[in-house]
């Protein structure tokens, strides 16, 4: 870490200034995270009493639980087609916001406007849109009755819970694709037109490959996004359900933890998804100083 | 760039025009569907085109779901969350990078490493936490024996008060406030300060305290107003941590009232869903006014966040 040449030293002053961040981070950070361990290796006994030390228990019954298998599953496919949807979209704008012809401006500020939105109010305005009695998709149903119903099929519920999710974050993917774009020095970009490639030859052969360490950047971000801030959409939208189909990773923390009252599962399986989150931030960490610098 | 293309550049309007429809659709909807009476927003397929009862719409909702006083919560919450995080945030960072310390590399990854976990990931021990904040110290005080000597010495057990911050503004605040996001925001920017300035003002004989108000403070406004909006956005949208921490409805935030308010079979109700669709409205344009008016601090706040 590089830090200043010309420094104060009245450490009694330096750490009351950095005390109120340790006290939060320890009390709201550090101990539940450290209890989420220590409770992932105890069992409550259903008599009350003393947490006993149950070893690797815990971990092995939500291993061997298919529900859970299932809710990994789930959360892969939804993290994963999301966040295609998100990139993909995202990219695709920026790339034609990034050439700036006339009125991109426009395009630009309203592009990021779904950022803001929480997701349980994606949720329920993509519950309405996608309804299969009201609403617009529903009209499909006229045609082919009982073609489309997310509270009944499965597939259906995990295709709306996607399009929600991607739709609220193809805005974030667009502002960080347009800021990569923009870092890339137009004397490239300028070289390459006077070297007679076309507009879309640019982007496929000099701009991409420019931004490529965004990509990855986005990658581990909108992976990571899908595993943690699913909750929002998939309570408001699905419940869950039908018969599990969106049953995604957070939300059975939350069932089982506070509807099941089953703090050892539910400790177990927070300490997975905390691997997995750590392991995704790692990979990001690994790269991150091949990233772009903005501005 | 000076180059003809006519062709690409219709291509580029289209792609642009689909873009813009698909991202502003779901929002229109929204809207339309809240100006419609009970029939009509239950036509298939709904009209496009907004109807007449949007204020008696939205004057139910707002009573139905007391968005008065839902709002106010939300407001105290993302206000206490954006300064809290704003203070804390400053003075760590200053803490870090102006001062010279054995602690200070540690306190730093300490700090670094809470980027990796969202709230969302350690939920269920947090809840417990909020439950008695204070249950922390006292169980340290307990395993270092200390209660257990006071009581050999004095005849006394240290028994530290509850802290219980369920249903209370300190437990929907604190709890999101206990990362590093600002802090590193902050950090970034004091490394980018000029070193001179520092040594001016030593030689001119300012103090810490002086330097950090006076210097640093008023250089940093671009970075605050960068930060504030996004951590008032982020904490506006909360929606888990408030549906834990609160069961009493006095302190529900307008976002948590989004689960009322949705219309299904399940709960045996008609489709209300131009109120339904008015409240998604109302939810939703608080944060987005923050977004549309400081575009330009929320894009630089987000891009320098260095997640």
């Amino acid at each position: 870490m590089s830090g200043k040449r010309v420094t104060f030293d009245r450490h009694w002053l330096a750490l009351l200034l950095i005390l109120p961040q340790m006290l939060l981070v320890f009390v709201f950070f550090y101990w539940p995270t450290g209890e989420a361990l220590f409770w992932a290796f105890t069992l409550e006994p259903p008599f009350g009493g003393d947490m006993q030390w149950v070893g690797w228990q815990n971990f092995i019954t939500v291993m061997e639980d298919p529900l859970y298998w299932n809710s990994v599953r789930r959360s892969v496919v939804f993290a994963l087609s999301s966040t295609a949807i998100a990139m993909g979209i995202g990219m695709l704008l920026a790339l034609f916001v990034d050439r700036e012809l006339p009125g991109y401006r426009g395009f630009r500020f309203v592009f990021f406007w779904p950022y803001a939105v929480a997701a349980p109010a994606v949720g329920l305005a993509f519950r309405f849109i996608f309804a299969p009695d009201a609403g617009f998709v529903s009209a499909i149903n006229q045609w082919f009755p009982g073609l489309w119903n997310p509270a009944l099929d499965g597939v259906d519920a995990m295709i709306l819970i996607t399009l929600a999710n991607a739709w609220s974050m193809v805005a974030y993917n667009f502002i960080f694709f347009l800021a990569g774009l923009q870092s890339i020095p137009r004397s490239l970009v300028e070289a390459g037109a006077m070297d007679g490639s076309g507009v879309l030859r640019r982007m496929r052969d000099i701009q991409l490959p420019l931004i490529a360490p965004t990509v990855f950047f986005l990658i581990v971000i909108n992976v990571t996004d899908s595993f943690v801030n699913s909750f929002g959409i998939v309570d408001i939208t699905t419940g869950g359900g039908p018969a599990r189909a969106t049953d995604l990773m957070v939300f059975k923390i939350y069932s089982d933890g506070f509807k099941g009252k089953d703090y050892s599962l539910a400790a177990a399986q927070s300490i997975i998804l905390m691997g997995l989150v750590v392991l995704l931030t790692f990979f990001q960490f690994k790269y991150v100083e091949r990233r772009v610098h903005y501005t | 760039m000076v180059e003809r293309t006519p062709l690409l550049n219709l291509l580029t309007h289209a792609i642009l025009v689909v873009g813009l429809l698909m991202l502003m659709l779901p929002l229109w909807i929204v809207f339309v569907a809240s100006t419609h009476d009970f029939r009509t927003v239950n036509t298939v397929p709904m009209p496009l085109w907004p109807g007449a009862h949007m204020v008696e719409n939205y004057v139910t909702t707002w009573n139905q779901s007391q968005f008065g006083p839902k709002m106010l919560n939300s407001l105290i919450m993302a206000v206490g969350v954006t300064t809290g995080k704003i203070v804390l945030a400053a003075l760590s960072a200053y803490s870090i990078v102006y001062f010279r310390y054995r602690l200070r590399m540690v306190f730093f990854w300490l700090i670094f490493i809470t980027l990796m976990l969202p709230l969302e990931v350690r939920i269920v021990p947090t809840y417990a936490v909020a439950a008695n904040a204070l249950r922390p110290f006292q169980e340290i005080i307990n395993v270092l024996g200390l209660s257990a000597l006071t009581d050999l010495l004095f005849g006394v057990r240290i028994v530290l008060p509850e802290a219980q911050l369920l249903n209370s503004y300190a437990g929907l605040i604190l709890p999101l406030i206990a990362t590093a996001t600002g802090t590193f925001l902050y950090r970034q920017f004091f490394l980018t300060v000029p070193e001179e300035l520092l040594e001016a003002a030593k030689m001119d004989g300012t103090g810490p305290l002086r330097f950090f108000w006076d210097i640093l403070l008023p250089l940093s406004k671009a970075n605050m107003a960068a930060l504030a909006t996004i951590m008032f956005v982020y904490s506006w949208n909360q929606y888990l941590w408030p549906l834990l921490v609160v069961t009493d409805p006095a302190y529900g935030t307008a976002v948590m009232q989004l689960q009322r308010i949705v219309p299904g079979p399940l709960f045996g109700e008609p489709p209300r869903w131009h109120i339904a669709m008015a409240g998604t409205l109302m939810v939703m344009l608080p944060p987005l006014l923050v977004v549309v008016f400081m575009q330009r601090w929320f894009v630089r706040g987000l891009i320098n966040q260095d997640k």
